[in-house]
């Protein structure tokens, strides 16, 4: 292998008390994919924004093809030809996708130069298989298309290193083998590359060589991740074993939700077209499909936020006249949204607030209008405690806390009322091995308490592992079901296209 | 070289801070004003402070002008805290006025008069604002516009009142007639112009505080204005929530007028307000929206009206002094509030 393009020695870099990294050494070759892992809060984030000149380091110095370099802004990084994609894209909504990469390039005499940043735009877009139409709003860009700028942003800047913080934490499993794709052209070409993330299949299937960080220091390297099995990175980012949860045999009961040919419309994505299922007591119904096919309106039919345009539904028998959040809550019905942030908590509130929100109105919370502050800063301090919800406090800002603990504190505020159904989407993207187990693991108590679940999710394995019968959407209608033990990635892909339906009565 | 560095949480302490340091931060910027006035600065805002707090009297007078302050303060507060942009405290505050003073003009026994007048100055103020509020609500008309525009409607309005059937037939000047000799607030010290309305306006911070922290009223204001889509899922009605904040926003605003009628003026003209609406917005920014904080913002700025009258008479200074302090500082309270998010930190010299 040839020289070093980067390399990072004895990084050490503390947050107050809190030692984010502590003496990493990390080099990465031209035309290298290097994989960074660990789990939620192991310093990956710090270690690369250490490198991007965004923190200075409190010890260690980083080698820019061999000469040392000081790198104290995103400037002097992007000069010694290190890009980064964050976790949080830094992208104008209203600009263009050129006017996006022009941001801060002046041409001849102050001007914007679009005729070259066009030439440039095209050239990259041939030599990666990168396009993207130079004239829409980012605005109008999907998640997808909003990353691939980003990229596209970094190597227009001449990155020769290219730093992707969990780039498929937002990504859609069929966008994911595009980046891949992507990325791949890149290292051939020669560039270096850093792809963090914490899901092992994909670094297996992508990178050439691992390190993996373990609270802020190096817990050990990889050198041939395709070899390596998942459990042996897993233990080495979790310092144990994992063992995916057993799943009990159950004799599922009566019914506790149905769906009875529900339409909906006025809706932004894709609308049910007389949908009917049902979950039973103790049993989980995992909704597999391609994002975009229906599951979103699903979701919102059946937690009260999007009332159905025909159609029936009931709950533990019961039949729902108003389809309010308020009302379904009070017939039995948990619900965790897919968007933590934005539909489950105020950020900017303390978390209790957030994790009392849904029954606030309830003599548990409150009486005659009247808040129960006490009431409520012990329930909170109470769930922080039963599910090990890493924060300060019950004060603390809800916006402060981690992906996984954040879901934690959902699950804890549905799971605390003893739900009859469960509905959750996506229950654990952007969430760690350890976390993920954990969110598991309370489903699979749930079930065997006799709680009916409903999974909305893209991760096929996921919904295997934890299903009794999955059932495949496809442009917004049940495009068949089937016992998880008949089910197959091959064949839930399969019928996720469209192709082979299995009708049984859902 | 310096940068902002976003941070992740906010000191309990900065609530106090920032506004101290926007005030400090104003009469700085104002002292260069002055300055080029041809006044010592220290000489001028010395008047400032003995005029407005330097004496018994002073500070009674600088408490009878914070009061509608407190009030508007209170209504923009609460607004704010739900999102919705009431900027028509002006107009609601007018609306209450006009109102209480038709109540206080009917002959009844005193207290019942003022009982009357303070309930039909808080519905006409709430009725106000719930023009804006409704028109959000259901035709998803921008608040900031609608509200702010009103305030135009109800001021010629009133004028169009005062100029035509309430005119003073005897003198001819545009001021309705004044309302019973009963229904005057009572004056709660001899000598001064401290009436009751001084009083409810402090005892209504509290309970507006009470009202935010401890209800779920409050709660869902709260939980709305911060994320209605969360509020949404979390069951909550978002747009009766957006209601009743503007009925009780423009309730409070309206407040602000019937102690101006009952425990001032006695009547209303055309120059009731000299933009206490306005001076909410100022006063609520500088509280950072907490209902107990509006009591000493409004102070600030009653004290500042009152002081930069005295001012003006000893050194030559115009007294709209006191609307450049205002404007200076809420533009500097603004500035503030990015510390809240951001954190100044040195970083090494450029490479
Ligand atoms: N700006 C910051 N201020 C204080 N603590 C921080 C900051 N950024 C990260 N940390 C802490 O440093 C540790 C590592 O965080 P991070 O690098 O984001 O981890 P990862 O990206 O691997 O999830 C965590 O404990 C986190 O709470
Ligand atoms: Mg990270």
């Amino acid at each position: 292998m040839s020289a070093p393009l980067i390399e990072m020695r004895g990084i050490t870099k503390s947050f107050g008390a809190v030692k984010a990294n502590e003496a990493v050494d990390l080099s990465v070759a031209p035309g290298e994919i290097l994989g960074l892992l660990g789990e939620n809060g192991a310093g990956k984030t710090t270690l690369m924004n250490v490198l991007f000149g965004a923190y200075a380091p409190d010890a260690g110095e980083i080698l820019v093809e061999g000469r040392p370099v000081a790198i104290h802004n995103s400037a002097d990084a992007l000069a010694a030809g290190i890009g980064m994609v964050h976790q949080h894209f830094h992208l104008a909504p209203r600009l263009t996708v050129l006017e996006n990469l022009l941001i801060g390039i002046p041409g001849k005499s102050g001007r914007i130069d679009r005729a070259r940043g066009l030439a440039r735009l095209n050239e990259i877009g041939r030599q990666y298989g990168l396009s993207l139409d130079p004239n829409l709003p980012v605005s109008a860009l999907s998640v997808g298309e909003q990353q691939r700028l980003e990229i596209i942003k970094a190597l227009f800047r001449g990155a020769k290193l290219l730093i992707l913080d969990e780039p498929t934490a937002v990504l859609a499993p069929s966008e994911v083998d595009g980046l891949f794709a992507a990325l791949r052209s890149m290292a051939t070409q020669g560039l270096g590359i850093i792809f963090i993330s914490h899901k092992l299949n994909e670094v297996r299937a992508l990178t050439h060589r691992c390190v993996v960080l373990r609270h802020g220091k190096v817990a050990g390297r990889v050198d041939h991740p395709a070899q390596t099995t998942s459990a042996e990175m897993a233990k080495l980012m979790c310092g144990h074993e994992i063992v995916p949860p057993t799943k009990e045999a159950s004799s599922p009961g009566a019914a506790v939700l149905t769906l009875d040919g529900i339409s909906t419309s006025g809706h932004a994505g894709t609308p049910l077209r007389d949908v009917s299922l049902s979950v039973r007591s103790g049993e989980i119904l995992g909704i597999a499909g391609v994002s975009g096919n229906g599951q979103r309106a699903l979701a919102d039919v059946i937690s009260g936020m999007l009332p159905p345009r025909a159609g029936a539904m009931t709950i533990a028998g019961k039949a729902v006249a108003r389809f309010s959040p308020r009302e379904l809550q009070a017939l039995g019905l948990g619900r965790i949204p897919e968007d933590r942030m934005t539909t489950g908590l105020v950020t900017n509130l303390p978390l209790a607030d957030s994790m009392v929100l849904p029954r606030i109105g309830t003599e548990a919370f409150s009486r005659k209008g009247l808040l129960n502050p006490a009431a409520i800063r012990a329930f909170a301090e109470e769930q922080i405690k039963a599910y090990d919800i890493r924060c300060p406090g019950p004060m603390v800002r809800a916006g402060a806390l981690s992906g996984g603990n954040l879901q934690k504190a959902l699950l804890a505020r549905e799971l605390a009322f003893d739900p009859k159904v469960l509905i959750v989407s996506q229950p654990t993207r952007g969430l760690d091995i350890g976390a993920a187990r954990f969110i598991h693991e309370k489903f699979l108590a749930m079930r065997a308490k006799g709680c009916g679940i409903i999974v909305i999710g893209e991760d096929l394995e996921e919904l295997l592992m934890l299903s009794d019968r999955i059932a495949v959407m496809y442009e917004g209608r049940i495009a068949g079901t089937l016992p998880s033990a008949d089910a197959t990635v091959a064949r839930l892909g399969l019928m996720m296209t469209g192709a082979g339906h299995t009708e049984e009565a859902a | 070289m310096f940068r902002l560095e976003a941070r992740t949480s906010t000191p309990a302490w900065f609530n106090l801070a920032l506004p101290l340091l926007a005030i400090a931060a104003t009469l700085v910027l104002c002292s260069g004003l002055i300055a080029i006035a041809g006044a010592g600065v220290v000489d001028a805002y010395g008047v400032m402070l003995s005029a407005s707090l330097g004496d018994s009297y002073a500070i009674t007078e600088t408490l009878v002008r914070a009061a509608p302050m407190i009030f508007t303060g209170l209504a923009v507060a609460i607004a704010f805290r739900a999102k919705f942009w009431n900027i028509g405290a002006e107009g609601q505050l007018l609306a209450g006025a006009v109102a209480s003073c038709f109540v206080g003009a009917i002959p009844m026994p005193g207290y019942l008069a003022m009982l009357l007048m303070a309930l039909a100055g808080a519905a006409a103020g709430a009725l106000v604002a719930l023009v804006p509020a409704t028109l959000r609500v259901k035709f998803k008309v921008d608040d900031v516009v609608s509200s702010l525009l009103l305030n135009s409607v109800i001021y010629y309005a009133l004028m169009a009142l005062i100029e035509g059937p309430w005119k003073d037939s005897f003198s001819g000047y545009p001021i309705s007639p004044p309302i019973e000799d009963s229904a005057n607030f009572p004056v709660l010290m001899e000598g001064t112009r401290l009436h009751l309305g001084v009083i409810v306006a402090l005892i209504a911070a509290p309970l507006c505080w009470f009202l935010i922290a401890r209800t779920t009223l409050g709660f869902r204001i709260r939980v709305t204005g911060e994320n209605p889509e969360a509020a949404r899922y979390g069951g909550i009605n978002v747009q009766r929530v957006l209601l009743s904040t503007a009925l009780l926003s423009g309730a409070l605003a309206g407040l602000a007028g019937v102690g101006e009628v009952g425990g001032v003026h006695f009547q209303v003209m055309s120059d009731i307000s000299p933009g206490y609406g306005y001076s909410g917005i100022v006063v609520a920014m500088l509280a950072r929206l907490n209902p107990l904080g509006v009591v000493p913002a409004a102070i600030f700025l009653a004290a500042v009206m009152t002081g930069a009258e005295a001012m003006s008479r000893a050194t030559g200074v115009p007294a709209f002094l006191s609307d450049v302090i205002q404007g200076t500082a809420l533009l500097a309270m603004l500035v503030a509030l990015l510390f809240t998010a951001y954190r100044i930190r040195r970083v090494g010299a450029p490479a």
